[in-house]
């Protein structure tokens, strides 16, 4: 799957590093890294990390989200 | 439809212009092999080996249905024809056009001394791989030639690497040229606190190969000779317009001239109907700055004057959408956040706005006259949006209202 996380808008709540810790990591307080190809076996965990973005900073492939 | 360049600017516009119900054709030509792909994790995610080069593709955020011819660049443009040609001979007719073929790596001036083994630029996928399968060889000591945002994170990856770092930057300072001299003098305790061999005020004199082509030693300004097997150009980047030279559009080494409608200008300075500019490649007038118009090379830039050329390409005066948000972009360096809204080239004096920068959690205004027309945050990014509000309320500078911290130091002279 495809995400690209929109560092404009992180204000780094590190909820999605709490959701989905093996594509979000949070390097210091405020440095986010983030793996823009998960395998897709971290689809669901990814998605909701995004949802829960209080920032709405996560942007997700629209063939990854949904059903 | 046609939409000259295939990477974030042309991708949103495509996507843009399907959002505001465009049903017709759409092509996008790319000079790159490749999908749109997303450039902030090459120097970062990229360089460490977390991510693979190829596996930094965008995602789409709809369906656009396009006809894509990557791996050919636009090469010239017929504006009476209403027509491109590709480098690799082909025409493609059009009745409107987006101009978004972004901008390149500056390399090194000195072509025989580029052409060395070793010797690396970064803009691009390829660069990217490339340099990092050299890290991932232990080459011994990396030389980063120029201290802006690029230099300063490759050479904070090599540093996260292990590989031992001298940073070359010509000003007194990595970032001074961009963000002024208080955090040109934070970056520099930066870098020296995580054992980069900083030398500022000095320029690189050349580059001398081992007798078989390969780099061996770069040489400084001031004799001084550094060892290194490679060095990584980053000197800016220059905007991808020579294939307009001659077709009336008002195009130049600083990039295409766009209106703040996203309209191409021509040489006359009028907007010509049918032709859009959006990300890297272009020079925008900016509604909030007035004067000099800007060209950024912010990601966030490119969504922008994407969404707004795309959605003009169905509008006509007086109903065009302009652009409207604060220039703003984000780089992590060194285990530090900077994050920047407004247009600090503006600026003729700073002032510490809260916090302190031996704390290495602060916030630099930047005012142009009695206003406040920019901000940087330093692991404050979360102040950010309180600070573009007073930016766009036209705030006084220095500002006036009850801040949080009193600044600690007096307003000081941004260097030139």
């Amino acid at each position: 799957m495809r995400i690209a996380v929109d560092l404009n808008r992180c204000q780094f709540y590190a909820q999605c590093c709490f959701l989905a810790p093996d594509t979000f990591r949070l390097e210091t307080e405020q440095v986010l890294a983030y793996h823009p190809q998960p395998d897709d076996g971290l689809r669901e965990t990814v998605v909701r990390a995004a949802a829960a973005c209080p920032t709405q900073a996560i942007l997700i492939d629209y063939r990854d989200v949904g059903p | 439809m046609l939409i000259a360049g295939a990477s974030l600017a042309g991708l949103r516009t495509a996507e843009a212009l399907r959002d505001a119900g465009f049903g017709g054709r759409i092509t996008l030509v790319g000079d790159e092999p490749h999908p749109p792909y997303d450039r902030p994790p090459l120097s970062k995610q990229v360089l460490s080996g977390w991510v693979g080069a190829d596996q930094t593709e965008l995602p789409a955020l709809r369906a656009v249905d396009a006809d894509w011819r990557l791996g050919a660049a636009a090469a010239d443009l017929d504006l009476a024809g209403r027509s491109v040609g590709l480098a690799d001979g082909a025409r493609i007719a059009f009745d409107q056009l987006v101009i978004a073929t972004g901008a390149r790596a500056r390399p090194w001036p000195v072509a025989a001394e580029a052409a060395l083994d070793g010797v690396f630029v970064l803009r691009t996928r390829g660069d990217a791989a490339a340099l990092r399968a050299r890290l991932a060889a232990r080459p011994g000591r990396v030389v980063v030639i120029g201290a802006g945002f690029t230099g300063c994170e490759v050479a904070s990856s090599c540093i996260d690497a292990g590989l031992p770092v001298t940073v070359v930057e010509a000003t007194g300072a990595p970032l001074l040229r961009a963000l002024g001299d208080t955090i040109g003098a934070f970056a520099a305790d930066l870098q020296g606190a995580h054992g980069v061999d900083l030398r500022t005020g000095v320029a690189v004199a050349g580059f001398e190969d081992d007798g078989t082509g390969r780099l061996a030693v770069v040489v400084l300004g001031d004799g001084a000779r550094v060892e290194a097997t490679v060095a990584v150009v980053c000197l800016g980047a220059a905007p991808n317009v020579e294939w307009l030279a001659g077709s009336g559009l008002a195009a130049g080494p600083q990039g295409l001239l766009c209106d703040s409608a996203c309209r191409a200008l021509d040489t006359a300075g009028q907007p010509v109907a049918g032709v859009f500019g959006a990300g890297d490649v272009v020079r925008i007038e900016h509604p909030r700055f007035p004067g000099e118009p800007l060209r950024t090379e912010h990601w966030g830039a490119a969504c922008e004057q994407a969404a707004v050329a795309g959605a003009n390409i169905l509008r006509a005066d007086p109903d065009l959408r302009r652009i409207d948000a604060l220039p703003a972009f984000w780089s992590m360096q060194f285990g530090a956040c900077l994050k920047l809204a407004g247009a600090p080239e503006r600026a003729d004096a700073t002032v510490l706005l809260q916090g302190s920068v031996e704390s290495g959690r602060f916030v630099v205004g930047y005012g142009r006259g009695d206003r406040l027309v920019a901000v940087a945050t330093v692991n404050q990014a979360h102040w950010l949006s309180f600070y573009e509000a007073q930016i766009r309320a036209g705030a006084a500078f220095p500002p006036t209202y009850r801040r949080v911290d009193a600044p600690i130091s007096p307003q000081k002279e941004l260097a030139s």
